[in-house]
């Protein structure tokens, strides 16, 4: 007998997605990969692996993983106090973890580039202990910062939320220290959202581009990311190279992704029923 | 450890959870905390964990003020309502937490030893390697338990222990549980809403009525003296007939029942459904009988009297009444409490 669903024409809906999922997501990917692949694998090798795409890979991943650390303590201590802690102001601040979301990454980056250039606010005082921001990779990471950071909040803090308060106090009856409680108990449980917020957070900094061209400088072999070489490469029609460079940045989202995936499933294996 | 509670008070923001309650509890006694929801059990049994402080009064674990101790360092085996056991780690990690983080320092082969007694303390031997969300809620039960007793309290605390388990585990928990304090002897104070199951297990019940303490003593002590309305009802069905006393007696319909101590006047006479009985004559209650509910051990009648009063009382299996049927409500015994 055929089993009845509760929401009908599932064949219709499935095709629909699957058609959807196709057109937009696979055959892109698909597209690329085809463009990178009529190159011979000698001229290949030789764009992917040139000296200015090769720093553009440092400076790209580099950066990409320091903001990705830095949103790792901040964004989970601002999951906590939002979620810990009732304060004046606390749901406009957390309406607001949501801004990087919704605004145009290009304001974010000219916002950012006057507020740390050295003339800016910020800038300004900086440039007084010989710290430099603007157009610097250092500008690059508070770009990815200010973009990625939402990742990490909204994983970790339904978690946060959900997490029962009694297991705190069973560690606390069991004699346990507030340090132990938070590494012993609480990290674990968030392991899996923190993983994923991660994962999200890096990718997103790999492939952003708005919001750091403006305040990157923009220097071939120092301050040029990964997706700004890619824009060069298409505004010369080197659809070729800029394909090329592209797959890089595709295997490196991938690979991180089916990682991220495998290290979840092992954080996630005592929820596995017996 | 003897426990004493010295006029505790706590409130939480404007409400009074507990207002003034005095307790005594001795060495090596098993104490139930009862009461309906809202009269402060739990928050009682927190504070005694420390995971509440009061606001006024003072805890003693025997001669020490433990008042503001706090939890850590407390002493105490606290189980609570869902167990709330270490999700991702296993059974064996659960119990084994507590002397990981002790400041007694204990070498591994020592918690492992430990950690295999306890396990065959509350029969789970061989499940040390599931996780909690592998084992059934009976089971999870007695890993808190065992949990609780890793750290070798000298008090444990437990927070509805049976609420959420079905009706046939919880009967065998009991049993077990009050094996298992018999063979340890560690005071012992758990807190229920279940009359039958504070009955079963305790030494002695504490009964709470909105942050109160209303009664206490022995489980035959508030059963056959409940010495009020509240506690008459909170025990188990009792059937409520509007009385009047006149020189030490009570007169309820056609029956009369010995009243001595109350005041003349309007009262209420509270009669449990067995010590009601039913008759085809006079003397008794007129009524009708409207439903008879068949349970395995005894048949529930439903009756109506003449002026319109719900009664439930058993008679024998045996016995042979129908709804419809006119008759005399009996009475063996009853109490009666002034209005």
């Amino acid at each position: 007998m055929r089993r009845r669903n509760v929401l009908p024409g599932l064949p219709l809906s499935l095709g629909v997605t699957l058609f959807y999922v196709g057109l937009i997501v696979v055959l892109p990917l698909a597209a690329l990969v085809i463009k990178a692949a009529s190159l011979g694998p000698e001229d290949y090798w030789r764009i992917v692996s040139s000296s200015r795409a090769l720093a553009s890979y440092r400076v790209t991943v580099l950066s990409a993983l320091g903001a990705t650390v830095f949103n790792l303590f901040f964004g989970l201590s601002l999951a906590w106090v939002i979620t810990r802690y009732r304060f004046p102001g606390r749901r406009i601040i957390d309406a607001m973890v949501d801004l990087p979301f919704a605004l145009p990454t290009a304001v974010a980056g000219i916002a950012l580039t006057a507020l740390f250039a050295n003339n800016g606010w910020f800038g300004s005082v900086l440039e007084g202990y010989g710290i430099k921001v603007a157009y610097t990779p250092l500008g690059i990471m508070i770009a990815m910062c200010f973009t990625s950071l939402p990742f990490i909040v909204r994983t970790v803090q339904p978690v946060l939320e959900d997490l029962d308060p009694a297991l705190e106090e069973a560690a606390q009856s069991l004699g346990g220290s507030d340090w132990t409680i938070f590494t012993k108990v609480i990290l674990p449980l968030l392991a899996p959202a923190l993983l994923a917020g991660l994962s999200l957070s890096f990718a997103r900094s790999l492939g952003e581009f708005g919001a750091i061209i403006f305040i990157a400088g923009n220097q071939p072999m120092s301050t040029e990311i990964t997706a700004l070489l890619i824009f060069i490469r298409l505004e010369e029609y080197d659809y070729q190279a800029a394909a090329a460079i592209a797959s890089v940045l595709l295997l490196a989202a991938f690979t991180m992704l089916a990682v991220t995936n495998w290290l979840q499933s092992r954080a996630l294996r005592y929820t596995v029923k017996g | 450890m003897k426990i004493r509670l010295e006029n505790v008070v706590k409130t939480f923001d404007t409400f009074r959870a507990v207002k003034g309650v005095s307790l005594d509890i001795e060495s090596g006694e098993l104490v139930a905390l009862l009461g309906p929801s809202g009269s402060g059990k739990t928050t009682i049994l927190r504070m005694v964990a420390g995971l509440e402080y009061a606001d006024g009064g003072a805890i003693y674990f025997g001669d020490q003020d433990a008042t503001d101790i706090p939890v850590r360092d407390r002493g105490v085996g606290f189980v609570f309502q869902h167990y709330a056991l270490f999700p991702h780690m296993t059974v064996a990690q659960n119990i084994a937490f507590g002397m990981k983080v002790s400041k007694v320092k204990r070498d591994k082969a020592a918690i492992d030893a430990r950690v295999a007694d306890l396990l065959r303390l509350v029969r789970l031997d061989g499940l040390g390697d599931r996780f909690p969300a592998q084992i059934s809620g009976g089971q999870r039960q007695r890993v808190a338990l065992a949990r609780a007793l890793s750290v070798d309290p000298k008090v444990l605390l437990l927070d509805e222990p049976f609420g959420a388990l079905d009706a046939n585990v919880r009967h065998d928990l009991r049993r077990w549980l009050r094996e298992i304090h018999s063979e340890l002897g560690i005071t012992t104070i758990f807190v229920t809403h279940d009359q039958e199951e504070a009955l079963d297990l305790a030494d002695r019940v504490v009964i709470l009525k909105d942050g109160q303490i209303v009664r206490q003593g022995t489980p035959q002590q508030v059963c056959r003296d409940p010495q009020s309305a509240f506690v008459m009802k909170f025990l188990g069905d009792a059937n409520v007939l509007s009385a009047e006393v006149r020189d030490g007696r009570a007169h309820a319909g056609g029956l009369s029942v010995d009243a001595s101590g109350i005041p003349d006047g309007k009262a209420e006479l509270y009669a449990r459904p067995a010590d009601l009985d039913w008759s085809a004559q006079a003397p008794g209650i007129a009524a009708t009988i409207s439903r008879v509910l068949d349970r395995p051990d005894s048949r529930r009648v439903l009756a109506v009297t003449e002026t319109g009063e719900q009664l439930e009382f058993d008679v024998e299996p045996e016995r042979q009444v129908s709804a419809g049927e006119g008759g005399f409500v009996t009475l063996r015994r009853g109490k009666v409490f002034a209005v």
